[in-house]
């Protein structure tokens, strides 16, 4: 028998990186929030790598704290190492990723989530998902308890419906050995969600102890390392360093003479793998001509001595598994402390949903993460971040909150995922983003903080920081505007040794700015009277002055971007009753039914001219 | 949508005219007009079935004629049609146009059956364009050039520089997006080279569309040449109509009279004018300025000479004023005994021909000079050719982003600015064939690079 078990504005279904955020969102805009997990000790767990942002991913975290969003503040609390990724390959593609203490990472969250207002933290799979007669949403829980949600975000990771996979061993679970969701897939297909399956994988984990480091290269983090959090003033120092080895011929032939004992090979698998995180046999046989594949072997914290495999994930058996780790130098003797898995689980198509998150057909239901068809620790939270703002605003009567690809990666991943779907989880790479000139991680704060401030999850104190730094920011710009040097010989020095001309005339510091060769740190000497300012805002200077023609021609391509994204095209429209769109146009359309042209033109099989005959069709 | 009319084929060619109607009420509008011998109605008729009688105006039986029904969506525009086909010539194809106009129907916007056509699902855009470039063809080169837009020579050319950026663009999101894995450098010469390389092909591309609307809209020709060297008889001649006035009067034609002429493969766009000598008279005085002012904008002149008269200070001042541009001295009247310093004008202007227009000798060779100056005489279909506006002006944006990719690389910017002015072009290029270029760039990271945890 169920017995009711209490009233939510807002329910959770899972509490990884995707859960956390939605509910904290939801709790923080003054929603009653409740978060299922199926174990209170897996919150905000790191089941594959030990570390937090990445090229683009960066990116993201760094949205996620501008908007007033957990991962970055907590992943600064758990650093062990960062690193600022691509220096020198330009300012659009500048990354930070850190090496966290996973274990403390999730108990930090786990601890945020515990003490948040509005916020209860309830261990519980959810079997059951199913419509009120009012419009609310029932969740019943696996011990019969009966909860009630006006919203409902769900974000079940891997969890759900999840088969781990290891050579010719499979069965059914989640990662690192705890419960899958295994009644809620059937559930949904009830509602009438079509559900797909994904698969993705993770390395080994191995006992720091047995591998010999002496001949392995060190790589070690950036000194001072740089927070992902405008929030974070002190970072410490790093406390870590990882290590690079390589795979060789008998890593390979290894891995070749046991390939029909991999499930993905011998077909076990139906479920569709990332083709940006292959497994090692996936890289071997598809890149056979490479010799080589690099790994690193990165600490999964302070308290442990596991250590990860970075680049050697593999759903191989495990004694072959053993054989090929061994090959590898430096590990000739390694002890494996869990093996790599591939795992396989239950997602949607993402083409669904709107930009809210939330499922066209089901009002107040919304999706994240894994379960929206992406990969990754940040895609997820950045979703969920999202969801849980929307489902919030929905109950409390506001505007949806959309971000749109000119704002943000948040935005960019998206409308990918609504507008173009997926057919393989989706990683969030530099390259998705046409404006990445303007979308940098140096300027998160000043394309976003306004709006998470006027949602309401931005603090006082924050905002205040905030507007003293684009204050100070105008007064620099103010002085390098009127600062004047000289001809002397000392600057001409500096710049024939930079490569760039010298002068005749005095000139002004904003010039010699925009000039590519010439950087704030080389005139730090001739620039006597530099304020000591954040380094944030000295390189968000720099930046703006010397990309200063591509970020206004971008500026005008978002411009012309929104003008289309202004033409919206109703919801109801069957386009098949359109005759001039071309079939396969408008089955697209039909399918994931843009908001407007903008996101119409972005959807794979819808021509120019299918938008020209929309925007007459508009028109008439 | 109303129901539109227009003359359907080409004005003043042709033996037949045929005037198309399109839309719901076709039929009922060309039964006002169109009166079968058999008394039956057009209405009442099935699909692809003609009927013969008489046009029909004000009570007036103007023409015969033969009506061709058609049934959407069984018809070029996918709506109903019917199509009368009359005695061709300008004046009677008109009179029927102006009856079925007052029945109901209205004029047809230049290419308005097409973009119906288009909008019913008849046609995609490229076969659209390229129907209505073939409309508008009038010579067989640019026919032909038209059916080869349509067969892709286009989009091959274009998709091998878009394959070749997107090779280069994914080398640098991998690059970028992978730091750590070992992806090869990308190297600044390597990129410089590929966009260089793209933007030769691309500018020559460009190059095309020129000649490709000289094919197909004609090459600005002036005649010139002293009053009664005979300009006027060659025009006719070429153009095989009574246009201008002929007569032996010196000035009879006063204006800039302009036809267009077909001339082997090459279609002119021939202005007939008043000479250019020096005049009291304020009228011819206009012609004149006239004359000077095309002249400058020409793309090929035609000078003609009386070779039966001595050399004048008019021939003279000609001889000036056109010997750095494109033309041909048509040495005229060889009928007639010589008088004229042929030699003055053939060390002066390399393209020299005798004729005499009168009697038609050696016109042909005067053609062939006109097909090799046009540059089309060698002019291959085949080669892409960039057939429209539209066509044009996505190759020219992907002209100038990858000039922008090529400064930026000068300039020593990093990476990054590049790469955006390279996906940029990329999006440009699949314009032309509605793909998009974001997944395609990040499809070719995952196949050609093994990245990845």
């Amino acid at each position: 028998m169920s017995y009711n078990a209490g009233n939510y504005d807002v329910a959770v279904i899972g509490a990884g990186h995707a859960g956390i955020e939605a509910a904290l969102a939801s709790a923080r805009l003054g929603c009653r929030t409740i978060i299922f997990t199926i174990n209170n000790d897996a919150v905000g767990n790191c089941p594959c790598n030990p570390s937090i942002g990445g090229t683009a991913k960066g990116h993201l975290v760094r949205e996620i704290d501008a908007l007033g969003g957990e991962m970055g503040r907590t992943a600064d609390e758990c650093f062990l190492q960062s690193r600022m990724l691509n220096r020198g390959k330009g300012p659009a593609v500048h990354s930070l990723r850190a090496q966290i203490d996973r274990r403390r990472y999730a108990d930090t969250m786990k601890h945020k989530l515990e003490l948040q207002e509005n916020l209860i933290l309830r261990q519980a799979e959810i079997t059951k998902l199913e419509r009120g007669d009012s419009g609310e949403w029932l969740l019943t829980t696996g011990m019969d308890a009966l909860f009630r949600a006006k919203a409902v975000v769900i974000a079940t990771g891997t969890y759900l419906g999840g088969r781990i996979y290891v050579g010719e061993v499979s069965y059914e679970s989640g990662p690192d050995g705890i419960f899958p969701a295994r009644c809620l897939g059937e559930s949904l297909k009830k509602l009438g969600l079509s559900l797909r399956r994904f698969k993705t994988g993770t390395p080994a984990r191995v006992l720091r102890s047995s591998i010999d480091f002496t001949e392995l290269e060190v790589q070690e983090g950036d000194e001072p390392p740089v927070p992902f959090s405008y929030d974070t003033e002190n970072m410490g120092d790093n406390k870590v360093v990882c290590h690079i080895s390589w795979t060789n011929e008998n890593t390979k032939k290894i891995i070749l003479d046991n390939i029909h004992r991999s499930p993905l090979y011998a077909g076990k698998i139906d479920g569709i793998g990332p083709r940006y995180c292959p497994s090692i046999e996936d890289k071997i046989v598809r890149f056979a001509a490479k010799e080589r594949h690099q790994l690193f072997i990165e600490p999964c914290g302070l308290n442990t001595e596991e250590m990860y495999l970075q680049g050697m994930s593999s759903s191989l058996p495990e004694e072959v598994q053993i054989q090929f780790y061994k090959s590898i130098k430096g590990l000739e003797n390694v002890e494996i402390m869990r093996p790599a898995y591939a795992i396989e689980y239950d997602c949607v198509d993402p083409v669904q949903m709107d930009s809210t998150l939330e499922f066209r057909d089901f009002a107040g239901l919304y999706g994240a993460g894994q379960f929206n068809g992406s990969s990754g620790y940040e895609e997820a939270a950045a979703q969920g971040l999202i969801a849980g703002i929307n489902a919030a605003l929905k109950i409390k009567g506001r505007e949806p909150f959309i971000l749109d690809r000119a704002s943000s990666y948040i935005g960019t991943l998206i409308d990918d995922l609504v507008t173009k779907g997926v057919s393989d989880p989706y990683r969030m790479m530099t390259s998705r983003s046409e404006y990445r000139l303007i979308l940098r991680q140096d300027n998160a704060d000043v394309r976003l903080t306004p709006l998470g401030r006027e949602l309401g999850l931005i603090s006082d104190s924050r905002w205040e920081r905030f507007n003293k730094k684009l204050q100070l920011k105008n007064e620099e710009y103010k002085r390098i505007r009127s600062k004047v040097f000289s001809p002397t010989d000392e600057l001409n020095e500096i710049l024939v040794s930079r490569e760039t001309s010298p002068v005749t005339t005095g000139v002004r510091m904003i010039d010699l700015l925009k000039r590519p060769q010439i950087d704030y740190k080389c005139l730090e000497k001739l620039d006597a009277d530099r304020p000591k300012l954040d380094s944030n805002i000295f390189e968000q200077v720099e930046i703006e002055i010397k990309y200063e023609g591509y970020i206004q021609k971008q500026l005008e391509q978002v411009e012309r971007m929104r003008k289309l994204e202004k033409k919206l095209l109703p919801h109801e429209i069957d386009y098949t009753q359109i005759s001039g769109l071309r079939l396969e146009a408008q089955e697209k359309l039909n399918k994931v039914r843009p908001q407007n042209i903008g996101q119409a033109s972005r959807i794979s099989g819808v021509s120019p001219a299918d938008i020209s005959v929309l925007l007459i069709w508009l028109r008439g | 949508m109303s129901t539109i009319a227009a003359i359907s084929t080409a004005q003043g060619e042709g033996g037949i005219g045929v005037i198309r109607i399109s839309g719901s009420r076709s039929a009922e509008i060309a039964d006002r007009v169109f009166h079968s011998i058999s008394g039956k109605k057009l209405r009442e008729l099935e699909g692809y079935r003609a009927l013969f009688g008489h046009i029909v105006n004000n009570g007036e039986i103007i023409d015969e004629a033969v009506a061709l029904r058609f049934k959407a969506p069984h018809s070029f525009t996918g709506e109903d049609v019917v199509e009368l086909s009359c005695h061709g010539g300008v004046y009677l194809t008109r009179e029927v146009l102006s009856a079925v106009l007052s029945a109901g129907a209205s004029l047809a916007e230049p290419g308005e059956f097409t973009k119906r056509a288009y909008l019913n699902g008849k046609l995609d855009l490229t076969e659209a364009e390229a129907v209505m470039d073939l409309i508008s063809a009038k010579s067989r080169s640019s026919a032909r050039a038209a059916m080869y837009v349509k067969e892709g020579t286009l989009f091959k050319k274009a998709q091998a520089v878009k394959d070749s950026l997107l090779t280069t663009a994914a080398h640098l999101s991998a690059w970028a997006d992978y730091p750590e894995e070992d992806i090869p450098e990308v190297s600044t010469g390597a990129v410089q080279s590929a966009v260089a390389d793209s933007l030769d092909t691309l500018e020559a591309l460009l190059a095309t569309y020129d000649m490709g609307q000289a094919v197909k809209e004609g090459i600005d020709t002036v005649l010139v040449g002293r009053p009664n060297a005979g300009k006027s008889t060659l025009m006719n001649l070429l153009s095989g109509r009574e246009r201008s006035i002929v007569t032996a009067i010196e000035g009879t034609t006063r204006d800039v009279i302009e036809d267009t002429v077909i001339v082997g493969n090459v279609i002119l766009r021939l202005s007939d004018t008043a000479g250019i000598r020096e005049t009291d008279n304020e009228i011819e005085k206009i012609g004149v300025d006239k004359t000077l002012q095309k002249l400058t904008g020409a793309g090929l002149v035609i000078a003609v000479f009386d070779c039966s008269v001595p050399l004048s200070d008019e021939d003279i001042f000609i001889l000036e004023k056109i010997k750095d541009l494109p033309c041909v001295a048509v040495i005229n009247k060889t009928d007639l005994e010589p008088q004229l310093d042929t030699d003055y004008i053939t060390e002066r202007i390399q393209n020299c021909v005798f004729v005499s227009a009168k009697n038609d000798e050696n016109t042909d060779e005067l053609r062939r000079l006109i097909e090799k100056l046009a540059g089309t005489n060698d002019f291959d279909p085949s080669a892409g050719i960039i057939a429209n506006e539209r066509q044009r002006t996505a190759v020219q944006s992907a002209v100038k982003t990858l000039k922008e990719a090529k400064t930026a690389l000068d300039l020593g910017f990093t990476m990054d600015a590049v790469t955006v002015s390279i996906s940029e072009a990329i999006d440009h290029l699949m314009e032309l064939t509605g793909e998009k270029a974001g997944e395609e760039i990040v499809d070719r990271v995952f196949h050609n690079f093994c990245v990845g945890k």
